[in-house]
């Protein structure tokens, strides 16, 4: 035993007798100077208080007494009293495991197994005690992010979750304890005095803690909840970063450059400073380092889905994910980037998740009482319609059919004009139908099947009805869908329409409401870099990557050295990014990959400089509206 | 095993006016969160419940919300022990310190090494730990062995009962239920003991009207099953 070998090694004989106590004798001793506290002799406590305190740079013998002492208390928890031993249990909960070897962190585990079990009033105490280990202390930080410092953190935080999973074994209600624990001690996004760095991993290491908590073996009792505090931390940390607010100040670069270059980018390269104004270089340093800690907190949440979806779970996590989308995130004002959690599980099962996803978003459109939630269902409806490629066109067109049919409906009972406001839910229907066709029709019209069912919608009825969509939808998307329509002869209108290029009229804005409901577009691309690239661009459909009906045939020349510089120009800022970013060989295979991405495009480029002419540098922007500067 | 009760409740339910549109659900989801709580008013951890007659008229509070109050009759099934009681429970952890137990799946209990009469000897044999009775030697305590233990209190927030293992009628149950009660004829009821324990538990969660499950029903019970045979 370490006792032994440490005292042999001193060679006091006098200690050597203390070896050979056994450890029932030590229980005794220990139980002696506990419950003398409370008659007035307290030497030999104040002994004990000390000994706990031995925390920096242990010599073997101070291990030894250390481990001694834990797991003699652990035999005399029933005598700790929390009125006379509280300078003991302070010094206790105060402890870090990060501090210490294997040998104290099992003995001091096992002491607070056995306080949670003893008494109830030590419950929260303790459990408080293991979930403020999931944080290493801030000293060790910089230490831990090298390759040893896995292996200690693998070390401390195995030991905490076998902890936590042995007190649920003895004390069931501890788990309900445990989740309030776990929300109640989340860090807190941001307090500017500490290093960001220190920060930001100890947040990417409680939050890694919780998936793991999601994860083990009382994911029954503590699983949904932990879920749901991830989704909550993403959502204010995505209200945190105010997007928009950046882009007010961009409106001279225009939108088209931040689509092609990573946005954050534009944040990070210095040479761009030139090009953006000084207090924006400024406000978006501070921002830009919560988008890192949200992109990187989302690569966790993916890979916690992917490995949920490896070990044929996802369905449960699904329908938990699915409740806090619709509890929180579908109703977060703009949520730019906390959806994307839903839309990489949809990604990883498609015809579960995926179907499922878009089939409680209809529902929610179609009955739910409230306006506003209905017009965010339906916006996130329609840009995941358009953005999915994982979806199957069949499903698409049955579910835009059921949006049709419910516009029907409307129509139909309505017998009044034009009306923005007083008919919003049904204008953000017919806008999410003619925004899934701008992206859809060409691919739905390819197939024979699909094409008689589009032939079949009765969007003639709705579209051309009293209420004329047509003139209140977005005009970008009206235009867009009616240029598209046309082509492929699924609808004409004869009257004609002068939208001078207008990104959103009157109309739209009145009928958007005070939310801008009708520019929001939820999965426009997503701007952080990591999660992005590994996760989300495989599964994404991109604006420019789409065939549209009457590009398709288009033989253009003009343009085409337009459409060569596109992709030269896309080509190297991707190159220069996996340069300054890392060297890692992630971004090597992401480069090879944007080319390809860029091979594969050569359709749509010509579909979209017929469409934009000289303009080519506007057009992406109007078809995602949602991050323009107007959009306030 | 005692500290289960039915009790009728006559309960008052305020309902916020966003779930007017489905009462009933509204009422269920309130009661549901009494589940596995201890309430005062009860004197009690409520276990389950059932809604019998739901008055159709609700009352309107008057003040800054406008909740209202729907009135309506419930069985509850209340779990409260209470000091000296006998309760039953599974031994999840044993130690010399301390045995550990689960009272009906969710309420832990301690008992202490000085709460263990010294009939009990703790002995670990090849890493399995139990305490075995002095005088007999078939009864012993282990890991997964219910036991019967009296009450010595109860920490509401958590749920967490200290136990005690002093008086004489406490130990192993299947011990104190077979060999206790006649040492003579052994090997055969041992087996069939669990069976009537797990009949007698049930019909305290389910049954309606017994107010407590006396032991020495069950011993009796027990009895006639034996002498039956």
């Amino acid at each position: 035993m370490g006792v032994e070998m440490a005292y042999q090694y001193n060679g006091e004989f006098q200690e050597m007798e203390d070896v050979n106590f056994s450890d029932s004798e030590l229980v005794c001793h220990v139980r002696d100077a506990l419950i003398s506290v409370q008659t007035g002799d307290s030497d030999s406590y104040h002994q004990l208080v000390g000994v706990m305190h031995h925390s920096e740079r242990l010599a073997p013998d101070e291990v030894a007494l250390l481990v001694t002492s834990l797991k003699a208390l652990s035999g005399a928890v029933s005598y700790i009293d929390n009125v006379h031993h509280d300078s003991l249990l302070n010094s206790i909960f105060g402890m870090s495991l990060w501090k210490y070897g294997p040998d104290v962190m099992d003995a001091l585990l096992e002491l607070i197994i056995a306080l949670a079990a003893s008494n109830g009033k030590y419950v929260d105490s303790c459990l408080d005690m293991l979930v403020s280990n999931f944080m290493p202390p801030m000293y060790l930080v910089y230490t831990l992010k090298q390759p040893r410092g896995q292996a200690k953190k693998e070390q401390v935080l195995s030991r905490v979750h076998t902890a936590l999973e042995d007190i649920v074994d003895l004390i069931p209600m501890a788990a309900s304890r445990l989740s309030s624990v776990v929300v109640h001690r989340m860090p807190t996004t941001f307090k500017k005095d500490l290093e960001k760095d220190h920060l930001m991993y100890r947040t990417e290491i409680y939050v890694e803690n919780i998936l793991r908590l999601e994860s083990g073996a009382i994911r029954e009792f503590v699983g949904s909840r932990m879920l749901m505090a991830v989704v909550d931390l993403l959502t204010e940390l995505d209200v945190a970063i105010g997007w928009d607010d950046i882009l007010r100040d961009d409106s001279c670069k225009g939108i088209f450059a931040i689509e092609l270059e990573d946005a954050d980018e534009v944040d990070d390269d210095e040479n761009d400073y030139g090009e953006l104004p000084r207090t924006l270089n400024h406000k978006s340093l501070g921002k830009n380092i919560v988008a890192d800690l949200l992109d990187s907190l989302m690569v966790l949440t993916f890979e916690h889905l992917e490995s949920c979806a490896n070990n044929k779970r996802l369905g449960e996590v699904f329908e938990t994910l699915l409740d806090s989308f619709m509890l929180t995130i579908l109703n977060t004002y703009k949520s730019k980037f906390a959806q994307f959690v839903m839309f990489y599980a949809c990604a990883l099962d498609p015809e579960k998740c995926g179907v499922k996803f878009a089939k409680t978003l209809a529902d929610r459109f179609s009955c739910s009482d409230n306006p506003v939630t209905r017009m965010s269902a339906v916006a996130y409806l329609a840009s995941y319609l358009a953005r999915a490629k994982f979806l199957s066109p069949a499903f698409v067109a049955s579910t835009l059919k059921r949006l049709v049919d419910w516009c029907l409906e409307y129509c139909e009972t309505q017998g009044s004009d034009m009306n923005p406001k007083a008919h919003r839910v049904f204008y953000s229907g017919c806008q999410a139908i003619m925004y899934v066709l701008c992206f859809r029709m060409k691919s739905l019209m390819d197939v024979p099947r699909f094409k008689s069912q589009l032939l079949l919608m009765p969007l003639e009825p709705v579209l051309k009805h009293k209420l004329d969509p047509l003139k209140v939808c977005l005009p970008s998307i009206v235009e867009e869908f009616l240029k598209q329509a046309k082509a492929a002869y699924l609808f004409t209108t004869s009257e004609t329409f002068i939208f001078e290029d207008m990104l959103e009229s009157d109309f739209s804005k009145d009928f958007g409401g005070l939310e801008r409901l009708d520019m929001f577009f939820p999965f426009d691309p997503c701007l952080l870099k990591k999660s992005d690239r590994g996760y989300i661009r495989p599964n994404f459909v991109y604006w420019k990557h789409v065939r549209t009906t009457y590009g398709s045939d288009e033989d253009d020349s003009s343009d085409a050295d337009i459409a060569e510089d596109f992709v030269a120009e896309n080509g190297e800022s991707s190159m220069e990014e996996g340069r300054t970013g890392s060297l890692d060989e992630q971004y090597l295979e992401l480069d090879e990959f944007d080319h390809a991405m860029n091979k594969m495009s050569i359709t749509p480029k010509n579909g979209f400089t017929y469409r934009f002419g000289g303009e080519q540098m506007k057009m992406p922007s109007r078809i995602r509206p949602s991050t323009t500067p107007e959009s306030l | 095993m005692e500290g289960l009760s039915v009790s009728d409740a006559n309960l008052v339910v305020y309902i916020h006016p966003s779930q007017s549109k489905n009462v009933s659900q509204a009422i269920l989801r309130e009661l549901s969160s009494l589940l596995f709580k201890y309430n005062e008013t009860f004197d009690g951890v409520v276990l389950a419940y059932a809604v019998n007659s739901l008055d159709k008229q609700a009352r309107i509070l008057s003040g800054v919300h406008p909740y209202f109050g729907v009135r309506l009759k419930a069985n509850l099934l209340l779990f409260s022990p209470k000091p000296n009681m006998l309760l039953e429970g599974k031994v999840v952890k044993l130690m010399r310190e301390s045995i550990h137990v689960i009272v009906l799946g969710f309420s832990s209990a301690v008992i202490v090494d000085e709460d263990i009469r010294d009939e009990f000897k703790y002995k670990s044999k090849r890493g399995e730990a139990k305490y075995v009775s002095r005088s007999h030697k078939r009864h012993a305590i282990k890991v997964g062995t219910t036991i019967r233990f009296s009450v010595k209190s109860l920490d509401e927030e958590i749920l967490h009962i200290s136990g005690s293992l002093i008086p004489a009628h406490t130990g192993s149950v299947s011990w104190l239920d077979g060999d206790g009660g006649n040492p003579t004829t052994e090997s055969s009821k041992k087996r069939k003991q669990p069976d009537g324990e797990t009949e007698v538990q049930e019909l305290g969660i389910a049954g309606g009207d017994t107010c407590s499950v006396n032991n020495d029903q069950k011993i009796k019970k027990s009895k006639k099953r034996r002498n039956a045979e």
